[in-house]
């Protein structure tokens, strides 16, 4: 691959990369969350369509119009989580879609050859799962090999693992490691994305670095480090752009001795052996940084009660908030601007006004009868002084563009003046303009004594809005930093710990 | 009017307007009266599951709620000679526990709302039929109860009652539906259950007590029709009525996926599979194909919303 770029609506997604990988070669893949692996492969295995750049297949230029023409030279995926029907059993997913026939008018299964073939396949990679067996019946490894032996049996000769590790326990994951390197030595090339570098520094003959869609630099087994990796990744760049220093937090706040947020030995349910304890003072921006996977999320909805919490307590200025109930949470002040806007911030077929007033619509009412003319003050106030921008406050919230949903789900809380709000993802999707006036209100509210937690994936973003940075990496915190220690290189160390 | 109201209004007015001039009879007050009487007790039902409907499930089990509560009904009051009120009020109230029986393995338990409802049907069919003994049973002329069985076959100025009580339900379910905080978490919850959760609501009892009104209303047709039939014939009698109240929300601009609908709508869809049964009747189409012209109709219909609506429902 050469010279690929990719643009999307307002970003540069790639921009004149370049990426080659010989037979019997296994090339790490590794980058910041969004500095364009995924759309790289994408492009690879025909999912997307580069705007410009070549692929070229044992040196002859190829066009991609779908996955079909990647199928055709031998290019296979595997994603983070294995993609089978979990209904129906191994030999059915390993064949699904191209499933041979016997011969006659009837167009029969020819499960004899079905099975034969899966057996054969699983033999390759070591293993015995007996072609019968349904899929949910399998662990996460197991079916990870069955999407492989599904990779195999359309005799693929390039390889693409995107994170394959992200759910497998140490010892799954050693035996597929096992499994890539006898399938090198058999000339099968590997393309492995991850951000453990530890699995890299194990398995990669090279390693591509890509930061911001480009290339940042690319590594050969011995002269990587876990050190190099990470300086490529973050960038020299950024770290000389130091961020503007700001007040940290309000240490004199009253009662600043007692945390505003207290999330006591709390554990989720992906990562149910991992206990995590973490004290927010009020007026203090908490960053949360950390790779994709690493439980942020989890653990914002087990705090937030909107996800079960397997154990722990959280204490809200010294109160204890039930679990596993948003309601409750609100009502105790603890609320969530969620990551995902589409499916768990906005209504999008309601107004503007309905969604900004939904938890609060009770208030607006006498008898359980709401008030429509109080109501629709109260969201035209909110709607003001966020600078929504929407034609009226009676426009279906689909309309608005994604910083002014955002700020629709930030309404929502602000007439409820929430004692802590935790942000995932804030400005995911958002647009400049909305970014920073999403950042001034962060602020504002952290100004006012409110606690604040923000989960972001934007570097940019972590290490200039936050007073402190809290890392997170497979569930735990690996380190908490300080406004003078928080530069892009030592979270991202933290992060890959 | 919204969109769909306009258009339900519209086919009900073309329709009523064809029906008349093909058949003088149609206007005339007999048959006015007994449409309004069948809209009437068709209709009250059909808010009920349309709210249920609005939620983003289902109820089948109306039908044979109807027909498991006229045969007790008629039991409380004949064979166990219960004073009318008291019977009235344990039947709304045993409507109200079979819905609230289902809210709660629907929302609490987490079970499908069209398996919970259909293993419904099928119960209070068969609960029905074992009551009864399967013989028929009505209200013959056993006195004391004239005021309640005026509900059914009486009129207020020339009005049948039973319509008129739709007219009542229908009003309150409008301010419940379209005014009230209740309401709104309804419609929020059928839109998108996830984001109404996180908002804090609680989602469960919202959908919950769907089911419950679901059921109370159900309890109040079955006494109206109870009466109206004064014959009820546990295997049969109900059948069909939850596909009818179904046809009425949807034709009224339910979305099965939940969300969306209005009361005026419900009740217009509700009217309108009346004036096709009517329309078979007075134009002397064979009785047998009375279903046949109402899935033709509504499928018609469908397509046309289909072929029509698509250009706004593209808009996201």
């Amino acid at each position: 691959m050469s010279a690929i770029s990719k643009r999307f609506p307002g970003v540069v997604a790639l921009d004149r990369v370049d990426f080659h990988i010989a037979a019997g070669e296994i090339v790490g893949l590794v980058g910041e969350n969004g500095a364009g692996k995924s759309t790289l492969m994408k492009i690879l295995t025909g999912i997307h369509r580069a705007d410009s750049g070549t692929i070229s297949i044992d040196g002859a230029p190829v066009v991609m119009h779908g996955p079909a023409d990647a199928a055709r030279p031998g290019i296979a995926i595997i994603h983070q989580e294995p993609e089978v029907i979990e209904t129906i059993d191994v030999a059915g997913n390993v064949f699904l879609g191209r499933e041979p026939l016997r011969a006659g008018p009837l167009r029969l299964l020819d499960r004899r050859r079905m099975e034969a073939e899966t057996v054969r396949q699983l033999a390759r990679i070591g293993s015995e799962i007996p072609p019968r067996t349904v899929l949910q019946r399998l662990s996460t490894a197991q079916q990870q090999f069955v999407a492989i032996a599904r990779a195999l049996s359309m005799n693929a000769r390039l390889l693409v693992l995107d994170e394959p590790t992200s759910s497998l326990g140490a010892s799954e994951a050693e035996r597929l490691f096992q499994v890539l390197q006898d399938l090198r030595s058999t000339g099968t090339a590997i393309v492995y994305i991850s951000h453990r570098l530890r699995e890299i520094e194990a398995l990669a003959d090279r390693t591509v670095v890509l930061r911001d869609g480009r290339n940042a630099g690319l590594l050969h087994r011995d002269e990587l480090t876990r050190h190099r990796l990470v300086q490529l990744m973050v960038g020299r760049a950024i770290a000389s752009d130091a961020p503007p220093s700001r007040p940290a937090g309000h240490p004199n706040a009253p009662g600043a001795s007692e945390p505003g947020l207290h999330v006591d030995r709390v554990s989720t349910t992906r990562y149910p052996a991992v206990e995590v304890s973490l004290r927010v003072n009020r007026g203090e921006v908490l960053g949360l940084a950390g790779l994709i996977g690493a439980g942020r999320s989890e653990l914002a909805e087990a705090i937030c009660g909107v996800s079960p919490r397997v154990s722990g307590r959280v204490v809200l200025d010294g109160h204890p908030v039930p679990p596993d109930s948003p309601r409750d949470a609100i009502r105790a002040g603890l609320c969530l601007v969620p990551q995902d806007r589409r499916h768990h911030g906005v209504i999008a077929p309601m107004s503007v006004r309905e969604n900004l007033t939904l938890p609060a619509v009770g208030s607006f009412a006498r008898f359980g009868l709401v008030k429509q003319t109080t109501e629709g003050r109260a969201a035209d106030a909110v709607a003001t002084n966020l600078q929504v921008k929407t034609s009226s406050i009676e426009a279906a919230a689909a309309t608005l563009s994604g910083g002014n949903q955002q700020k629709v789900v930030l309404g929502k809380w602000l007439a409820r003046q929430p004692r802590v709000i935790i942000f995932d993802e804030p400005t995911q999707g958002v647009d400049v303009g909305a970014k920073a006036e999403i950042h001034r209100l962060i602020r504002e509210l952290a100004d006012r004594g409110t606690t604040v937690v923000m989960i972001s994936s934007d570097m940019d973003e972590i290490v200039a809005e936050s007073d402190r940075v809290a890392v997170m990496h497979e569930g735990r915190i690996t380190g908490i930093l300080d406004k003078s220690a928080c530069t892009p290189e030592a979270i991202m160390q933290l992060a890959t710990a | 009017m919204t969109r769909k109201e306009l258009a339900v209004f519209l086919l009900l007015a073309a329709l009523c307007a064809i029906v008349a001039v093909a058949s003088p009879q149609f206007l005339s007050p007999a048959n006015l009266q007994n449409l309004a009487r069948l809209v009437g007790m068709y209709g009250i039902f059909s808010i009920g599951v349309g709210m249920v409907i609005i939620t983003g499930g289902i109820d089948l089990s109306v039908g044979s709620i109807c027909a498991l509560l006229g045969v007790l009904l008629s039991m409380m009051l004949v064979e166990w000679g219960w004073p009318a009120g008291i019977a009235l009020v344990a039947v709304v109230l045993l409507g109200g526990c079979l819905g609230a029986a289902h809210g709660a393995l629907i929302a609490r338990l987490g079970l499908q709302p069209f398996i919970v409802t259909l293993c419904g049907l099928l119960l209070y069919r068969g609960a029905a039929r074992y009551v009864a003994g399967d013989s028929t049973k009505g209200f013959g002329t056993v006195e004391g109860f004239e005021w309640v069985r005026s509900l059914a076959s009486g009129s207020v100025g020339g009005v049948p009652m039973p319509f008129v009580v739709m007219c009542v339900v229908a009003a309150m379910a409008w301010v419940l539906l379209h005014r009230s905080v209740y309401g709104r978490h309804l419609f929020a919850v059928g839109h998108n259950v996830e984001a109404t959760r996180y908002s804090g609501v609680d989602t469960r009892a919202v959908i919950a007590w769907a089911y419950v009104l679901s059921g109370i209303l159900a309890a109040v047709s079955a006494i109206l029709i109870a009466f109206y039939t004064n014959s009820i014939s546990p295997a049969s009698h109900g059948n069909f009525y939850e596909l009818y109240a179904i046809a009425a929300a949807v034709v009224g601009g339910c979305s099965l996926r939940g969300g969306e609908g209005t009361v005026l709508g419900i009740v217009m869809g509700a009217a309108l599979l009346q004036v096709l049964r009517n329309l078979v009747n007075l134009l002397d189409i064979p009785g047998s194909l009375d279903f046949a012209v109402m899935g033709a109709v509504i499928l018609i219909g469908a397509i046309a919303d289909q072929l029509f609506g698509q250009r706004r429902r593209s808009i996201p």
